[in-house]
């Protein structure tokens, strides 16, 4: 992607029909590797995910599929290892030092990229979280290797090389990019992207172990303190099963609350376009869409959302979308499943109720018999 | 105290068309304006040297009519402006574009005095990477602290920095050292309003113009297309879903029983959401 000048998607006589031509250095560059994200002791979903990916990539490239663990010694990494290995890894590479006990770019990037220059990979991928996206681009730079961010799709072409399909111009365009001449490859997927792979039965796998290069002294930046966010009731959008959402089309911040109230009826989480965010009207963790979250419920209900492309990509990997809109020509319209064109001011409360009706404890008795 | 920002003048992609039949942008008219996430950085910038003095200065690479953003900060209240421009840095994806503004911030450090800190923006809006400014701390061995939400605290006699950093499911506190990089988040400040004066002067100030070679650049096989690892391939639209949504009659019907029949048409299709929700609803 162009990220210089006034960002034109170049399509330049020569680029687009740019041949590969493996420096020699490369060529022994093989399999796929996937960065494994520790959260406050647990692998972040999105390298499950990736790792349900990377499987694809690997067996179509037949080539191994490597998990990268990054981690105080201790049950922390060696749980992760186990995860890696039941979500499809056949191999795990792990560094355990007490300096990646917390994220810090220097360590981590120390140590992926020592890694990288040990073992050749030819394919890297990372979450694009916070924590993925701050470690992929010190570790690109230095490699000085393509990275393709935010990848909506992964697949490998006929001559081997990885196809990284991303979203460009604010959503309104997919791009496919390729990192002919450079090894490894690498992309950042968001979560929620690809779908959870299922564990597999009786996992197995190899470990390699390797040491830090580095000690606490060398690094100059120091973890202070952390603030979990399950303390201030922050949005955990990507990973609900449900979600019901307002858009401008609500008209005004009150009417939000016809939002939440479904919401709550039903056990969702609640979410917004972006308009509203810019509005004030709700939190920036509570926007959905390409600039906010990607979700993946089994039901998305959408309230006065027009259905903008940047919307769009954030919503299209739900079961079930449902849209109320009052314009029939909305292209909301286009890739919900089920659509109805009315008020949602009106639409909303009678809904709540519907539902509270229908999910009230006597029918969920007549459920349960 | 010295802060380099980096900002990019980006098209108002809210505005970007795409055209029906042949899939390509239509660009003409669409306004630029400066990324929104670079002037959160900026406003940072310039609340720091209300506190601690010094100069702020805007460096962009782009074509010449970047200077139309670098004028703008300059209005909002930057010290002194530098455009990077040579036809060299077409193309340049973000491995490229970090080269090419290393190199010019290192110039300006000989040239201006080095920097104490370097912000950006956390990402562009029409690149979306947030690359860049990871790729500028690696190569001007920088300490990167990204998705900064707040700087705590500045101590320039011990060169240390304290700041809150967004990190997966909370705040992050860390310690580094000056100079360091720093990638702003969106929600902390807004931008001020610059003075008049401060508006003449940005129009009358000499915008800094320099090329590669001006900037110390002598690999141009680092720059541009040639420099950029990645190749663009494909754009293309995404496809439309061939059948649009099945809509549910409204005419004549009470809300109550719009409502129901929604319930009943989404529990048939997903059957087995209806024990999900109940239970949920109870909890
Ligand atoms: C770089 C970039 C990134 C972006 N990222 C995102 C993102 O992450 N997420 C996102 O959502 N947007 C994003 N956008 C913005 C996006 O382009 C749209 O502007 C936005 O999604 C529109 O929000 P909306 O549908 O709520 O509002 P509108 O487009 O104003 O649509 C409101 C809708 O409500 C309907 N309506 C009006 N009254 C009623 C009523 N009483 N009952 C029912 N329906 C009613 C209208 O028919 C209309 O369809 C981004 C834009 C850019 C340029």
């Amino acid at each position: 992607m162009s990220t210089a000048s006034q960002a034109t998607p170049r399509l330049a006589p020569g680029r687009a029909g740019v041949k590969k031509e493996l420096p020699d250095r490369f060529k022994d560059y093989r399999h796929v590797w996937v960065f494994l994200e520790l959260e406050r002791g647990n692998v972040h979903p999105v390298s499950f995910e990736l790792l349900g990916e990377g499987r694809k990539l690997a067996d179509k490239l037949e080539v191994q599929l490597a998990g990268v663990v990054l981690g105080p010694p201790g049950e922390m990494v060696e749980d992760a290892v186990a995860e890696a290995f039941a979500y499809g890894a056949d191999l795990v590479y792990i560094v355990d030092a007490p300096p990646l006990a917390d994220y810090r770019n220097e360590p981590f990037a120390k140590a992926l990229t020592d890694l990288v220059n040990t073992h050749k990979p030819e394919i890297l991928l990372l979450g694009a979280t916070t924590l993925g996206r701050d470690l992929a681009g010190s570790v690109a730079t230095t490699l000085q290797t393509g990275l393709t961010a935010d990848c909506t799709e992964l697949d490998v072409d006929s001559d081997g090389s990885l196809a990284a399909t991303r979203p460009t111009f604010g959503g309104s365009l997919l791009c496919t990019i390729y990192t002919l001449n450079y090894r490894p490859q690498m992309a950042t997927v968001r979560p929620r992207v690809m779908p959870m792979p299922q564990r597999v039965d009786k996992p197995v796998g190899r470990v390699m172990r390797h040491k830090l290069s580095l000690v606490e002294d060398d690094i100059v930046t120091k973890v202070l303190g952390f603030l979990p966010d399950n303390q201030s009731a922050m949005a955990n959008l990507a990973y609900a099963d449900v979600v019901v959402a307002g858009g401008l089309g609500l008209g005004a911040a009150e009417n939000l609350q016809l939002v939440k109230n479904l919401a709550r009826a039903i056990g969702a989480e609640h979410g917004c376009s972006r308009p509203l965010v810019q509005k004030g009207w709700m939190p920036a963790d509570r926007q959905i869409g390409q600039t906010g979250k990607t979700i993946r419920p089994k039901l998305y209900i959408a309230a006065g959302i027009s259905g903008a492309i940047q919307h769009r990509v954030g919503v299209e990997g739900a079961d079930l979308i449902v849209a109320i809109n009052t314009d029939p020509n909305a292209p909301i319209f286009e890739f919900a499943h089920l659509g109805i064109v009315t008020d949602a001011i009106r639409f909303l409360p009678a809904l709540t109720e519907a539902f509270t009706r229908r999910l009230s404890p006597h029918s969920r008795d007549k459920l349960a018999s | 105290m010295h802060i380099v920002i980096c900002i990019k003048q980006v098209p108002d992609s809210a505005q970007i068309r795409v055209h029906p039949v042949t899939n390509t942008i239509m660009r003409q008219g669409v306004p630029t304006i400066i990324n929104p996430y670079d002037l959160f950085a900026l406003e940072e910038a310039l609340k720091l040297r209300d506190v601690h003095g010094g100069e702020v200065t805007v460096l962009t690479m782009g074509p010449p009519m970047a200077e139309d953003s670098l004028r703008k900060a300059l209005g909002y209240g930057a010290d002194r402006a530098v455009l990077l421009t040579d036809r060299y840095f077409a193309g340049s994806d973000t491995l490229a574009t970090s080269f090419a503004l290393s190199q010019a911030i290192a110039k300006i450090g000989e040239t201006f005095g080095r920097p104490d800190i370097v912000f950006t923006g956390k990402q562009t809006i029409d690149g979306d990477t947030a690359q860049v400014g990871p790729g500028i701390a690696k190569r001007l061995n920088l300490s990167q602290l990204t998705y900064v939400a707040k700087i705590a605290s500045i101590d320039l006699k011990t060169r240390e920095i304290e700041v809150a950093r967004r990190a997966e499911g909370g705040t992050q506190l860390l310690k580094s050292r000056l100079p360091c990089l720093i990638t702003m988040l969106e929600d902390t400040n807004e931008i001020r309003r610059g003075s008049l004066q401060q508006a003449l002067c940005a129009a009358r100030s000499q915008v800094v113009k320099w090329t590669a070679a001006d900037a110390g650049i002598d690999d141009l096989t680092r720059c541009g297309l040639r420099g950029s690892p990645t190749v663009v391939k494909r754009v293309f639209a995404p496809t439309a879903r061939a059948e649009s949504a099945a809509q549910i009659d409204t005419a004549e019907k009470g809300l109550q029983d719009i409502a129901d029949e929604l319930i009943a048409d989404i529990l048939t299709r997903r059957p087995a959401l209806e024990h999900e929700l109940a239970f949920k609803s109870g909890t």
